[in-house]
Parts: structure tokens; C-alpha cells; sequence
């Protein structure tokens, strides 16, 4: 019974999701205003994690078998960009590893910035 | 023997074949621990490779591998636990992750547009490739309002996210990129969900930090794309 109440919960919040979707005239997929509405209520506390947690732990764990069919239909479309298919092979590539190293980057710049900052006052504090 | 007449009606064959390709995709990956064998891409060239081999359409598959595509909606959904359950992190580091995440999607861009213009691209694919670095159903989307054509966004949304989630680990390691948050936001930002399945696997942080970079990206590309059309 536990397992029908989580699938209830996240399968009411993929159709409410497709209803917001349909109501907005956004290029926003129904899953991302799920995603977001998901995660207002939890931490609105309207949905407890307990209520959800097991069944969206699966789902997670599943989740790369879910690309297979998208990443298998590549073979029919591969004949239709078969001209530019090296163009767009090498700027996906390119720009790809560009976005993960700036983001990456950044973050880690950052964050080792503020931790460095948060040592030396924390020294300074136990100084005085 | 005509398979496609065969397997017209069943709606367990693709659904199978993609599982067990699957299954012995991880099998491999577990004997042989190469970047180049992420169990997503080998488990799509076995299920391709006996396509082709039996002479069976896409269509014949997908009339059951299309189930699993539908459980993508509530599964997206899902990544709003590991979020919330690392809801501090979040919080903590909220500035890094903005301007990282900024920093990207512009970056993103600008390497597109100059890339583009190197190539000699037609604005239609140019369009069509803008938008790669963020999930299928936004990117199509933001294809399409751009006058686009979306299959080309497909292609490259999937190739993004395979190569993004092959090396993935190489990368960051190779760049020194090794906080949790930095290596969650480099994934989900670069590579969408598959990305994010990927850091998933690095462990919970990687995965809520690329699942919230799903999020943000789709959100600042949206903005972004028209700025450089």
C-alpha cells in the first residue's frame, strides 16, 4: 500500500504538471513545472518526504533506462543532418565540455573562496 | 522471416529488448570500468545494432519502448527529493551556484555563436543547436518559438548529454573540479537529465546540485536564447 500512495503523489504531481503546461502558452515542459511544484510542497511541508521518498528513489535509480528509446532514435535521424552532421558533432562536443568546465570552474572557485574566508574568521574569532 | 510483421503487435518487445540491453550494458561496464562504455550509450548502439540486424523498424521498437519514455515526466519530477533533502547545501552555497550557472549558460552561447559563424552554419541549425545543453522538452520548445528545426535539436540534445555523461568524471578530475556542489552544477549544466543520472551516481549532493542545474539552466536559457539570436 505504501508504494500505491508514493506513485499516487508523484503521478498526481506529473498530471498536474501537464495541466499547468497546457494552461501556460510557455516552451516549459510539464515535468519541470512538476519538479518545481514537488519541491514547494515539500518544503512548504504539505508533502512530507516520507510520503514520497521510496518510490522517488526508484524512479532515480531507473531513470538512465528511460533515455534508451530517445538516445536509439538518433539512428533515424542521423540520415537527415547527414550534411552538417560534422559541424554539429564538433560544436556539440566543444561547447559541451565548454559549459561544464566554466560552470564547474566557477563553483569551485567560489565556494573554496568563501570556505578559505570562513577559516580565517573562524581563526580570527578564536584568537581573540 | 519479416520481423516487423511479427513484432507489429507486441508491446513488450521493445521494452524488453531496451531492459536487457541495459542489463548486459552494465554488465560491461562493470568488467570493463572505461569511461567509453557508460551503460546509456552501449545499452542504445545493442538495442540499434539488432534493429539493423533484423531489418526491424524504430517504429516496431518504440510501440514498447515508448512506455519507458513515458515514465521520463514523473522521474524528472522525482529529482525534486534529492533537492530538497539537500535543501542546506543549497542554501549555503546559493551565490556559487547562481553565477556558475550564469557563467555557463553564457558561455555556453558565446561558444555556439562563434562556432557557428566559423562553420558557416545555416541560422536553421544554428538555432537548432542554441538550446543543447538544456532537457529535451524545453529545448524543443525554445527550438521551435526560434523558427528551428527541432530534430536537429533532438540529435543534439541526446549526443550533449551521452557525451557529457561519458566524460564527465575524466573532466572534472582533469580540470581539478572536485567539490560535490561544483562537480553537480558542471553535470546538470552541461548534460541535463542524463547528466544528471550520471551524478547521481557520483553520489546525492552531484545529484540534487544537477538536478537544480536542470532547472536553472532551462530557466536561463529561455531567457538568454532570443539575446543571441
Amino acid at each position: 500500500m505504501k508504494y500505491v500512495n508514493q506513485f499516487l503523489i508523484i503521478l498526481g504531481f506529473s498530471f498536474v504538471g501537464e495541466l499547468i503546461h497546457a494552461a501556460l502558452p510557455l516552451p516549459v515542459p510539464a515535468s519541470v513545472y512538476g519538479l518545481v511544484l514537488l519541491f514547494v510542497c515539500l518544503q512548504a511541508g504539505i508533502v512530507k518526504l516520507n510520503q514520497v521518498e521510496q518510490a522517488a528513489d526508484f524512479f532515480l535509480q531507473i531513470m538512465p533506462v528511460l533515455f534508451i528509446s530517445a538516445s536509439v532514435s538518433l539512428m533515424n535521424i542521423i540520415s537527415d543532418i547527414l550534411g552538417s552532421l560534422a559541424a554539429i558533432v564538433i560544436i556539440t562536443a566543444v561547447s559541451t565540455f565548454v559549459v561544464m568546465g566554466v560552470t564547474g570552474k566557477t563553483a569551485q572557485f567560489m565556494i573554496e573562496r568563501k570556505e578559505r574566508k570562513e577559516r580565517k574568521e573562524a581563526r580570527k574569532h578564536g584568537l581573540q | 522471416m519479416d520481423f516487423n510483421e511479427m513484432l507489429g503487435d507486441s508491446l513488450f518487445f521493445g521494452f524488453f529488448l531496451s531492459l536487457f540491453c541495459y542489463w548486459l550494458a552494465t554488465k560491461i561496464a562493470k568488467r570493463f570500468p572505461y569511461t567509453i562504455l557508460n551503460p546509456l550509450l552501449l545499452s542504445a548502439i545493442f538495442v540499434a545494432a539488432i534493429l539493423l540486424v533484423f531489418h526491424i523498424d524504430y517504429e516496431t521498437y518504440d510501440l514498447g519502448a515508448q512506455y519507458l519514455s513515458y515514465l521520463l515526466t514523473p522521474a524528472t519530477i522525482c529529482l525534486a527529493v534529492p533537492m530538497y533533502r539537500q535543501i542546506r547545501i543549497l542554501r549555503t552555497h546559493l551565490a556559487a551556484i547562481l553565477c556558475s550557472m550564469f557563467a555557463g549558460c553564457v558561455a555556453c552561447a558565446l561558444v555556439i555563436l562563434s562556432m557557428s559563424w566559423l562553420f558557416h552554419l545555416d541560422p536553421e541549425i544554428y538555432h537548432a543547436l542554441q538550446p543543447k545543453s538544456i532537457t529535451t522538452a524545453i529545448a524543443m520548445g525554445v527550438a521551435e518559438e526560434a523558427g528551428a528545426d527541432s530534430t536537429i535539436t533532438v540529435a543534439a540534445v541526446i549526443m550533449t548529454g551521452l557525451l557529457g555523461a561519458m566524460g564527465a568524471k575524466g573532466f572534472c578530475r582533469f580540470l581539478k573540479i572536485t567539490h560535490p556542489v561544483a562537480v553537480g552544477l558542471a553535470c546538470g549544466n552541461a548534460a541535463h537529465a542524463i547528466g544528471t543520472s550520471k551524478a547521481l551516481e557520483f553520489g546525492e549532493v552531484e545529484g540534487a546540485m544537477s538536478s537544480l542545474a536542470i532547472v536553472t539552466a532551462g530557466i536561463m536559457t529561455v531567457i538568454l536564447v532570443p539575446l543571441f539570436a
